[in-house]
């Protein structure tokens, strides 16, 4: 298979160069860059190398895209917005009848969605799905984990909520009512877990950083860190 | 259509397995391929709705069997050739016949107008609502082949208002013909015994996005 490497303006090195010394002579798998490119890899890299040469795509956007989605956006912005709602009744308020407008007050650098906030109560736990794709709020919790966008999650949710609870191990008594939310539209859900007990007089920073992004998307519930007096 | 993407009920797929310490990405490749999905979205020769019904038309053992970013591979590939931006000889070979006919193209510094100025499917126009808040409602028994957003587990079913988000663009034609076809977009509760029987519990409820095209009066 020839490669395209020509169509790369800026060369991208996939050369065969060992920066690291593993010095124990134990056979190594191959790391990401020295394998030989198959399957998506390749078709990827093939994609790429002629929408540069088209004209269509900078490869250098390419690369800030990347670096935005993986460094720039991701669950601590969600985490950010649940604790300021555990601790702001104003805010909360705003949050749960305008929750676009409430989460723009942060400014975060995003995909800015339409957004519905569901809060979890003593009586009622929110679970988020997208069954027919992977809707996910990327502008507060980033991209979706695999688990939310494979087959066994996508089609548990909706008909079994409380099996796909349990086997993730915070499974609701009975009493409770399940509430399923299927993000069909351009419009994405985020759960306001229950602020766990024992964290009275804690600070927003504090909070937020024991807020999850699995209790965001409704699969896990907050809890207080046991090492946290 | 009623493709394999719609899972929504199906039986038997695995457990569900959280991996601890995700990383965004697992491959490079899946880097590339998502961000150069971006990059060409900025051109918008397709809508959103566009390559959600790009990436239903895998073929189904093909979807089940492939991850999440080679159905982004894929319906990158499809839309480009589709909409006329790139041939499909130049997508086999690899080789360009030749610069597209674009004005611009998006640039780092870009990015930021784009992420903060997403294309919303709000719209703001006035388009009376069919239904409000509390009504009783039946989803529409539709089985169309091109793209729509009623899942199959819905159809048939009663169920009731609980909000309406207003006006939005309607996905079954904005895939297929580009119309936006503006109408009310609602939140409808469906108890899930009446979704899945007498097993489930009678607390329970899935809530679904439905447009008024997707609705009847009970």
């Amino acid at each position: 298979m020839s490669g395209h490497d020509h169509a790369h303006p800026k060369g991208h090195d996939h050369g065969h160069h060992h920066d690291h010394d593993h010095g124990d002579g134990d056979h190594h798998a191959l790391s990401e860059h020295e394998k030989p490119l198959s399957g998506p890899a390749l078709r990827v890299k093939a994609l790429e190398s002629l929408l540069v040469e088209k004209g269509l795509v900078n490869p250098q956007t390419v690369d800030s895209i990347i670096e935005t989605f993986e460094k720039k956006i991701g669950p601590r912005n969600g985490a950010r917005v649940v604790a300021r709602a555990w601790v702001d009744p104003a805010f909360k308020a705003r949050l749960l009848k305008n929750s676009r407008e409430a989460i723009e007050e942060f400014g975060f650098y995003g995909y800015g969605e339409d957004m519905v906030v569901v809060e979890n109560t003593p009586t009622v736990r929110n679970l988020v799905v997208c069954t027919l794709c992977s809707c996910y709020p990327w502008s507060v919790l980033g991209l979706p984990p695999v688990w939310y966008k494979s087959a066994p999650y996508r089609a548990r949710a909706v008909i079994d909520p409380r099996g796909v609870l349990r086997e993730l191990g915070s499974e609701p008594s009975p009493e409770v009512e399940v509430r399923v939310w299927d993000s069909t539209a351009e419009l994405r859900y985020l759960v306001l877990p229950e602020r766990p007990a024992g964290t009275e007089g804690w600070t927003e920073e504090a909070l937020a950083a024991i807020v999850t992004r699995d209790a965001m998307i409704g699969v896990a519930v907050v809890a207080k860190p046991e090492a946290a007096a | 259509m009623n493709g394999v993407h719609d899972l929504g009920g199906m039986q038997d797929m695995g457990p569900v397995v959280i991996e601890t310490n995700e990383p965004v990405f697992h491959a490079d490749w899946e880097r590339r391929i998502f961000a150069t999905r971006l990059a060409c979205a900025y051109h918008r020769r397709w809508n959103i709705d566009m390559n959600r019904y790009a990436i239903e038309r895998m073929p189904p053992a093909d979807y089940l069997s492939t991850s999440y970013y080679e159905h982004v591979l894929f319906g990158l590939e499809t839309l480009l050739v589709e909409q006329g931006v790139i041939s499909q000889e130049e997508l086999d070979s690899g080789h360009s016949q030749g610069k597209a006919a674009v004005d611009s193209l998006l640039q780092p510094e870009g990015l930021e107008h784009l992420l903060r100025n997403r294309i919303r499917a709000r719209r703001e126009e006035s388009v009376a609502a069919k239904f409000r808040p509390g009504d009783r409602v039946v989803a529409r028994n539709l089985h169309p082949t091109g793209h729509t957003r009623v899942p199959r587990y819905v159809r048939g079913r009663e169920g009731i208002i609980d909000r309406d988000f207003g006006v939005y663009v309607f996905p079954d034609t904005h895939a297929m013909t580009r119309d936006p076809k503006p109408q009310h977009l609602y939140s409808v509760r469906f108890d899930a015994r009446e979704l899945w029987g007498d097993a489930a519990s009678t607390r329970d409820s899935v809530y679904v996005n439905l447009w008024d095209d997707h609705l009847d009066p009970r």
